[in-house]
């Protein structure tokens, strides 16, 4: 666990301060200005221009950022790509329904709208009210593939078992999905949710897997974007915050406005400071995963681009890179598939963490202790830590 | 900054999409899996509980048995050496009335001899009694055939026959 935790921590200070360091300091600085950036008016303004040279950042941020389009590849400098439906809400003209096709590549305007590419794409009506987009996004079109395979692996897997009957050994995709539900179980909900954990798995093994199907989705060449997008990462922690909200006892909610045993002077300080750290719990699960695959894509797509601005400095250079970039694209990939499984990992973890700590009971000193098979020496008052073969001081 | 502005929409999508996935895979996969695992787990614990169980058993059984082996080859040796102390027994037994008897048949014959070798005695002395008398005839009736003789004899006797 711990070289694990030291990749993923690795990976995301690299990714942060190398990289976004660069490209990301390029890009604020630019926006800041409040103009379109000038690799990015390239864009709006066509293939021609855009061509000269490589940008790696256009490259980056088009590819990490959400699209109405889902692009393929270029072919004879046309993006080939699958338009995808847009779905608009106007706070007058209600429900709009088309197909992104219309938008023409940000080239065209339609019904009164049109596609602004600025660091992310986006539709903008010209009448200036304040429209809201529920458009199938690439992200969305991602994470409904997503949670086509989830129902369809997981249902599948759930008839095995009625199938099979429960005491025949599993088999199949059965047979791998059991020990990271066994996991989960074991070691995420029992010993962070006590004998309640029951109750939490199916939340704890829906946030599990859905976050980790969708970063290997992720992953896959022309994928997109979707747990490395903040919309995501909130949602999904604010699912995770609800829930530890709304499972919060007596107990939980008695220690955070009135925390016992403290001087009342204390109290006025420690209670916002309890208040604060409440609401920093869904937001640090929010940034970590945000941060931690769009680190990811980020230092992939950074490595392969290296290749690209090489051969647009020489022909030579760029084919005298390719070697480096690959090895080291190959060494990020397979990298990245161990953050897949770790932050999803790390967030269920986490959101048990929360959840449990919302749910613990009154600590009855003797009882629980009786309960975690902890012994206390009446004599010294010393604890001792009682497992099945050794005892810890 | 704009990246850490989150869209409404993909919001939304994801919002609906993950509990529609929660509340689906809730009652059509994790509810079926979580009971299947459970079930298996105490149908192990179960198994191994009986297993256990019954090694225990086994073994108890087994020292039973070597007890049981114990005591009835302790048994059997108590038995062997009882019954060579019998055929002792009786052997000797046997030996001292066959030693009782054979002495008494020795009695009996050497009583028997006795009896007969005095019978044989008698007999003998009777026979040399009658031998004897018979000679003392023969010499006597030579002797006293003639009448001279006979006179002789008598005058004799009568001689010895003093009348005092």
């Amino acid at each position: 666990m711990g070289s694990r935790r030291f990749f993923s921590s690795l990976i995301l200070t690299f990714a942060l301060f190398s990289v976004s360091a660069t490209s990301f300091a390029q890009h604020e600085s630019s926006h800041e200005k409040d103009d379109m950036a000038p690799h990015n008016e390239d864009v709006a303004h066509g293939h021609g221009e855009k061509k000269k040279g490589f940008n790696a950042s256009e490259v980056i941020f088009g590819h990490i950022g959400d699209s109405h389009y889902w692009h393929l590849f270029d072919l004879n400098d046309h993006p080939v790509s699958l338009s995808l439906p847009v779905i608009i809400y106007h706070p007058e003209k209600g429900m709009e329904f088309f197909s992104a096709s219309r938008f023409e590549h940000g080239h065209a305007s339609y019904n009164g709208y049109h596609l602004e590419h600025g660091m992310k794409e986006k539709i903008v009506s010209e009448d200036g009210a304040k429209i809201i987009d529920f458009s199938i996004t690439k992200n969305v079109l991602s994470m409904l593939i997503s949670v086509v395979l989830l129902l369809w692996i997981m249902t599948s897997v759930a008839k095995k078992y009625k199938k099979n009957g429960v005491m025949t050994a599993p088999t199949g995709f059965q047979n791998a999905l059991e020990p990271v539900i066994g996991f989960i179980r074991d070691e995420v909900a029992k010993p962070n949710l006590g004998y309640k954990y029951m109750r939490y798995m199916p939340l704890l093994l829906t946030i599990f897997f859905f976050i980790w199907i969708n970063n290997l989705l992720g992953l896959i060449p022309g994928g997109a974007n979707f747990t490395g997008n903040i919309a995501v990462t909130g949602c999904l922690a604010l699912i995770s915050f609800l829930v530890m909200i709304f499972s919060g006892n007596k107990h939980f909610w008695g220690h955070l406005f009135n925390p016992p045993g403290v001087p009342l002077g204390v109290k006025f300080l420690l209670v916002p400071i309890e208040i604060i750290s409440l609401f920093i719990k869904p937001v640090a699960l929010m940034i970590r995963l945000f941060a931690n695959i769009l680190a990811g894509h980020i230092v992939i797509l950074s490595v392969i681009s290296m290749i690209f601005i090489f051969g647009a400095l020489s022909e030579v250079a760029g084919w005298g890179f390719v070697p480096v970039s690959l090895a080291f694209s190959i060494f990020m990939f397979f990298l990245e598939l161990l953050v897949a499984a770790i932050q999803a990992f790390i967030f269920t973890n986490l959101t048990a963490v929360f959840v449990g700590q919302a749910i613990e009971e009154a600590h009855h000193h003797d009882d629980a202790h009786a309960h975690h098979g902890e012994v206390r020496n009446e004599v010294t008052g010393q604890d001792y830590h009682v497992s099945k073969d050794e005892i810890v001081a | 900054m704009e990246l850490l502005t989150p869209e409404l929409g993909l919001f939304v999508w994801t919002l609906v999409a993950f509990l529609a996935v929660f509340f689906i895979l809730r009652k059509f996969a994790w509810g079926p899996i979580m009971t299947a695992l459970t079930e298996r787990e105490t149908g192990i614990a179960a198994s191994i509980a009986a297993a256990d169980r019954v090694r225990k058993e086994m073994s108890q059984m087994q020292s039973e048995n070597e007890k049981l082996m114990m005591q009835a080859r302790e048994e059997s040796s108590a038995m062997l050496k009882e019954a060579k102390e019998t055929r002792d027994r009786i052997v000797a037994e046997a030996k001292d009335l066959a030693k009782i008897e054979a002495n008494k048949i020795i009695a009996d014959a050497q009583l028997q001899i006795q009896q007969q070798k005095m019978a044989a005695i008698t007999e003998v002395k009777n026979e040399i009694g009658k031998l004897a008398v018979d000679v003392a005839e023969k010499v006597l009736r030579t002797q006293l055939s003639t009448a001279d003789a006979q006179n002789h004899y008598a005058s004799l006797l009568a001689e010895e026959v003093k009348l005092n």
